[in-house]
């Protein structure tokens, strides 16, 4: 995996994570560009976009589209997959999760992203272990402070 | 307690989207410190982007204060980070906090330290420089007993990491796989994945490891070494085949459940597993029939047990199909494969749908009847309403092309062409009807109306390779002469009929196209004259919005036209108007013009007409200097001496080696100079400065990097018929197709016939006229005759000689110009003086390389004596090879053969040659070979001998074509007949034609005996890459030259074997069995040079360390230096 992006239905980044290396300026204008396209598109349209030399996977949750890029040879329903076991996890940890627990704890779901990807690929697939590497940590900076 | 705090928390912010106008009552509710809170809400009560943005630049300025004032505590520093990453979010810049992010790492409690590090790693890059100062931090938690602190550094290290540090870091990651929890050992497989992705060879060493990984306990430690494993082996499938019953046995037991419960996803057991290894088995299975065999049975099961309706389920089944027509095909998983992509291309899912149609577009090269299944659906696909689905539509189409539906799907893809505007998608699209339309085009009109929409959509975006290999395609022609001057007529009418058009802009690069041919065409028109062209191209000169570029080829089509013009008003007229122009360039032009319209004579012999393919005569020699030179000499100056020479003679005065390390002192300018003037000139620009446009003109069109597109798949044989015949056929054939489409319509659904409505009529329609020519005469609706033209264009070789004949010109050059060192004999004394004192280490570097480098050049015959497979070539060898061949009894024959063979060997004993081997043979004749390896080629020798007391007749010896050889038989070989006890020899010299590591050579030869039938025996002999291989002796300066000038390069380090684990043994090795030249010797570090047979040349880099041996290759040839590689790891671990 390239990236990934959720942003709401307005257009708003509410989390963005890059798994390639690229310049501000780069990455800026690629979240306009998708945006832009993403919510242009209509609901029963394909989940699936090929953009440049990527292909974007990009889901509704609610307000909140989420949307990876990934290569040309990747699995696309996977991917698909992928954002859905993230909502999952997400659903899980804030009980059932909306568009605000994301923008007022957004560091907590990137901790949850980086326990399920690491450096863009699938980590853990277990929803019960990711869980609990997140608890371990909640719970020892807990006791710390 | 604070666990309950926690949750009410994060439950809050749930609670302001229940209160309508979330801003100003949820803020008063909301008890936190959160300043994140606030901000959030403060933006969020925003209306304009205006006010935003100031408000966010206040708040930046906060922070800055904040994070940069010694007050603030740790806990402070957290929850500014978290509002600068929110800022950065939304795109204002927050590089003043980077460093107070990687304080926070080092410093922090877990809590703070955990949000620097998730600071750092969305702030900063792989290669951003304040990553270094993360590296010491990094250390002290990986060597922490806290497990989430380890937790921690793994994770970053995972994301990011500066590729320099690594050695810093990876004994404490290794130590890590060794760990007891299962997450730790999962995160360190993946640190090292990362980077294995970064820095391979740093992580060579412990491949070992990840075996351990992939056999661990944990699942999740196992998935994760198998990212490792899949990129691995996409590099190198071949190192790997060993663990695919592993990979097999492990998908068996996913595929059977046997996972933990905790792995199901939606009840289907690890699908992310499963997709993983079914990459890697498809990867392993490729072109391999004995691996793929191993994995039959476990995509059997995979297929039958997808069977839930669900996303996750397709996305395995879709894995699967892949894998299964990558592999070595199997009919029956073949056919299960087929109907798994007919529920793809079925679904009214429209995901799954386009997946079907991606599915199609792997499979449908090798299995092209099943479009015709689906041709209903592809066409509906066509007219989507969804543009994706529509361009992957048009990229099916693109694979099924061919000369029948080449119209029909090129209008299609022009439809789509005209409602993009993504840059990305024209470029891409317009480049692959460029290469339908130069393949199948069916005829004149179309192909130029084709390219017309082409160039006026692609314009200024698509690869210049399109209006290059066009023009040149109108340049060469094809084998008949009056159709290529009608494509030009026809080119040159309807640019005409463009420009007429008022008030329409076309893209510079089509106006350069249409000037071009206007300049060397319009003599093919009839009515319009030579005056009447030039007033168009004057007409446009004046038009401002035309680029400088476009204007000198408007001035250069001009000039050609100018000398078959008879009034010249308009042609002063522009002499006037650009000799004063204030772009330098065009008044070059313009006095060029003006010179030769002076002179008419002059004129005519410089811009012939149609004369863009004929050769440019160029006095590469310079010889009209001749008399110059001879001149100066004679008044007392020194001769020319080039370069290189003059490099050699310093150093020979030196009397040293050169220490320097090469490289750095010279410029990669220094290269063309080897290369021909001729090839200089060649390469100038259009609308660079020199003398003659006319020339210029010329020249630029054979360009020799110029992308093939329409080159080997456009030039097959021509068959019988013309084009007339075609474009009178196709009406015919469609009736013929509409009704035998009704009729299988009728078969299938009798009821579904009756309702047909007009619409879907047109349909099939279309669809017959897309599906035609594809898959095997038997299915129903397929034109009845065969392809009758494959490619319409082809172009005539004669241009492809000539620059062939450059390139060997060229390559004789090189080579004259490389000498090797004339000063290593004195050197060698030198060392033998020096050895017998024996005094000190330094010495004996010294003399090691002066030993090399000597016997390299003084006695590389004598070393081959030591090669097991070559012998020295001296005639009294040789006679010992035939004895052994030869029985005894017909020592006539071998006296014969041998006298035979002193008369080849005159021109071969120069040369090394292997030993004679028998390839086959039969009671009364025996065929056996040995290869010769000349500096030029690789001449194979076969010999028949004649055991019997009668004649041979008939003799015949052929040797098949190969793909990579070019096999040339040696003249004056051989008599069909062999007398009695004889021997006679047929010579073939073979080159390679793109690097590969073993061909195999095959032919047959026919003989008969007096009085009885004629025998046929066939034989094949083995060719290696090092067949091709030969020593390039070159200068360490011109070494370094061509090494900056390389682009091509490969880096392994090899373990070398204990024998040999030392430089001079190494250098002995590869010099021997690889055949390299040694260039160089500085401290432990080597240089070797090669080449590739005819002339791409090689070149070796390398440094011991200990046992290991670390090689840099670097080549012109892109595949080159991965063969030897191979070929190097293979006699360095070898022997």
């Amino acid at each position: 995996m390239q990236f990934m992006l959720l942003f709401s239905r307005q257009g708003k980044l509410r989390l963005q994570k890059w798994y390639v290396p690229l310049s501000d300026k780069e990455k800026k204008k690629i979240t306009r560009e998708l945006v832009q396209t993403v919510l242009a598109r209509k609901p029963k349209m394909c989940s699936f976009l090929e953009w440049r030399d990527l292909k974007i996977v990009y889901k509704r949750y609610a307000s909140l589209y989420f949307c990876c890029a990934i290569e040309d040879q990747d699995n696309e329903l996977i991917t698909l997959e992928i954002i859905h076991r993230y909502v999952e996890l997400l659903d899980k940890y804030f009980g059932s999760v909306c568009e605000l627990d994301i923008i007022f704890n957004f560091e907590k779901a990137y901790f949850i992203l980086d326990e399920f990807l690491l450096g863009g690929e699938v980590q853990e697939t277990s929803k019960k272990n990711v869980l609990k590497a997140i608890e371990q940590a909640d719970l020892l900076q807990e006791v710390r402070s | 307690m604070s666990d309950i705090v926690e949750k009410t928390l994060t439950a809050l912010p749930g609670l302001f989207l229940q209160t309508p106008g979330a801003g100003g009552p949820a803020a008063a509710r909301a008890p936190f410190s959160s300043r994140l809170g606030g901000l959030i809400r403060g933006i969020t009560a925003l209306t304009s982007k205006h006010e935003e943005e100031k408000l966010i630049q206040q708040e930046l300025s906060n922070l800055k204060a904040a994070v940069s004032a010694p007050t603030t505590t740790l806990k402070m520093m957290k929850e500014c980070m978290v509002r600068l990453i929110y800022c950065e979010m939304l795109g204002y810049d927050a590089s003043f906090g980077y460093i107070h992010a990687i304080k926070l790492a080092q410093q922090g409690n877990l809590l703070e330290k955990r949000v620097g590090y998730l600071a750092v790693s969305l702030f900063l890059h792989e290669s951003h420089e304040l990553l270094l100062l993360l590296v010491n931090t990094v250390v002290k938690d990986l060597q922490s007993t806290n497990l989430v602190e380890v937790c921690m550094a793994l994770t970053i290290v995972s994301q990011i990491f500066p590729q320099e540090m690594i050695p810093a870091v990876l004994p404490l990651i290794e130590d890590k796989l060794q760990h007891s929890k299962e997450i730790i050992r999962r995160k360190a497989v993946l640190a090292l994945y990362k980077f294995h992705l970064i820095a391979p060879n740093q992580v060579q060493h412990i491949h070992i490891k990840f075996q351990k990984a992939l056999c661990d306990r944990d699942v999740g430690v196992m998935a994760a070494s198998l990212h490792i494993y899949h990129r691995m082996i996409k590099e190198n499938s071949s190192g790997y085949k060993d663990l695919t019953g592993s990979f097999v046995t492990i998908l068996k037991q996913v595929v059977g459940g046997k996972l933990p419960v905790d792995f199901n996803y939606h009840s289907v057991p690890a699908p992310w597993l499963q997709i993983q290894l079914l990459r890697i088995l498809r990867l392993l299975g490729k072109d391999d029939q004995r691996t793929s065999e191993l994995m039959y049975d476990v995509l059997d099961e995979s297929l039958r047990r997808a069977e839930l309706n669900h996303n996750v389920t397709y996305a395995i089944l879709f894995e699967c199909v892949h894998t299964v027509y990558s592999i070595y095909p199997k009919s029956e998983l073949l056919e299960k494969a087929a109907k798994c992509i007919g529920k793809f291309v079925l679904s009214p899912k429209i995901n799954l749908k386009y997946l079907g149609l991606k599915a199609l577009t792997y499979v449908i090269q090798q299995d092209p009847t099943l479009a015709l299944q689906h041709q209903m659906t592809i066409i509906e696909c066509l007219d989507h309403p969804d543009p994706i689905i529509k361009r992957e539509t048009l990229e099916l189409l693109y694979r099924i092309t061919n000369a029948q539906n080449i119209t029909v799907i090129v209008q299609k893809m022009l439809e789509y062409l005209h409602q993009s505007k993504e840059e990305y998608i024209i470029v891409n699209l317009v480049g692959k009807i460029a290469e339908l339309a130069e393949k199948y085009a069916p005829d004149n009109a179309w192909f130029i109306q084709t390219m017309n929409a082409v160039f006026s959509v692609g314009g200024d975006v698509m690869n210049p390779d399109i209006p290059n290999n066009f023009l040149r395609l109108l340049a060469e022609g094809f084998d008949d002469e009056t159709e290529d001057q009608q494509l030009r007529l026809y080119a040159v009418q309807s640019y005409l009929t463009l420009l007429d058009v008022e008030n329409v802009f076309y893209p510079q690069r089509f106006l350069q196209v249409m000037s071009w041919v206007l300049g060397e065409y319009s003599y093919l028109l009839d009515k319009e004259t030579p005056e009447e062209v030039i007033t168009k191209l004057y007409k446009l000169l004046m038009n401002d919005s035309i680029s400088s570029e476009t204007k000198a080829w408007l001035i250069a089509a001009v000039t050609k036209l100018t000398p078959q013009a008879h009034s010249s008003n308009i042609v002063e007229r522009l002499i006037q108007e650009f000799t004063v122009s204030l772009d330098t360039c065009l008044r070059q032009h313009a006095f060029e013009l003006k010179h030769l319209h002076e002179n008419a004579e002059l004129m005519k012999s410089l811009l012939p007409v149609n004369k863009s393919c004929e050769d440019m005569v160029v006095d590469a020699s310079l010889s009209f200097l001749d008399s110059h030179v001879a001149e100066e000499l004679s008044q007392g100056a020194a001769p020319y001496k080039p370069h290189h020479q003059r490099q050699e003679e310093k150093l020979s005065q030196e009397k040293v080696l050169n220490f320097e390390p090469y490289g750095l002192s010279f410029s990669s300018s220094g290269f063309t100079g080897r290369q021909s003037p001729a090839g200089i000139s060649l390469g100038s620009d259009i609308s660079g400065n020199s003398a003659e446009i006319g020339l210029k003109e010329t020249s630029s069109l054979k360009l020799e990097g110029i992308q093939k597109l329409w080159g080997k798949e456009g030039y097959l044989p021509k068959k019988e018929s013309k084009t007339g015949d075609e474009t009178e056929a196709p009406p015919v054939s469609q009736e013929s197709i509409i009704e035998n489409v009704d009729q299988t319509i009728t078969k299938k659904d009798p009821s579904q016939a009756l309702t047909q409505s007009k619409e879907e009529k047109e349909k099939q329609l279309l669809a017959s006229s897309l599906f035609v020519g594809l898959g095997s005469e038997s299915t129903v609706n397929l034109l009845g005759k065969a392809d009758t033209i494959s490619h319409k264009f082809r172009r005539k070789s004669k241009v492809k000689e000539a620059i062939s004949g450059e390139k060997t010109s060229a390559h004789n050059m090189t080579r004259s110009s490389f000498s090797s060192p004339t000063n290593v004999t004195y050197e060698e004394d030198y060392y033998l003086d020096n050895l017998r004192d024996g005094r000190d280490k330094e010495l004996e570097k010294f003399a090691l390389s002066a030993e090399l480098l000597g016997s390299e050049s003084l006695a590389e015959p004598p070393l081959v004596e030591k090669l097991s497979e070559c012998r020295r070539p001296a005639p009294s060898l040789f006679a010992d090879d035939m004895e052994v061949f030869h029985p005894p009894r017909s020592t006539s024959a071998s006296l014969a053969s041998e006298s035979s063979l002193a008369s080849l060997l005159e021109e071969t004993t120069d040369h090394m040659h292997s030993d004679l081997t028998e390839v086959c043979g039969t009671e009364a004749m025996s065929l056996s070979s040995y290869r010769i390896w000349k500096d030029d080629c690789l001449l194979m020798v076969w010999l028949v001998s004649n055991k019997s007391g009668s004649e041979l007749e008939g003799v015949n010896l052929e040797i098949a074509p190969a793909e990579n050889f070019k096999i040339t038989e040696q003249p004056g070989c051989c008599l069909p007949i062999i007398e009695a006890e004889n021997t006679k020899n047929f010579q073939y010299s073979v080159q390679m034609e793109k690097p590969f590591t073993e061909g195999n050579l095959s032919g047959f030869i026919n003989y008969q005996m007096m009085n009885t039938h004629a025998v046929q025996l066939e034989f094949s002999v083995n060719l290696s890459l090092l067949d091709f291989i030969r020593p390039l002796k070159i200068s360490t300066e011109a070494f370094g030259k061509l090494w900056l000038s390389f682009a091509n390069d490969v880096k392994q380090n090899v373990k070398m074997s204990e024998s040999q684990a030392a430089l001079p043994s190494a250098l002995k090795t590869l010099r021997r069995k690889l055949r390299l030249h040694v260039v160089d010797i500085i401290g432990s570090e080597g240089l070797l040079a090669c080449q590739l047979l005819p002339s791409i040349p090689c070149l070796l880099h390398f440094r011991v360390h200990g046992d290991v041996l670390a090689l840099w290759f670097r080549s012109s040839c892109s595949t080159l230096p991965d063969y030897l590689l191979y070929q190097c790891q293979k006699v360095m671990e070898g022997s």
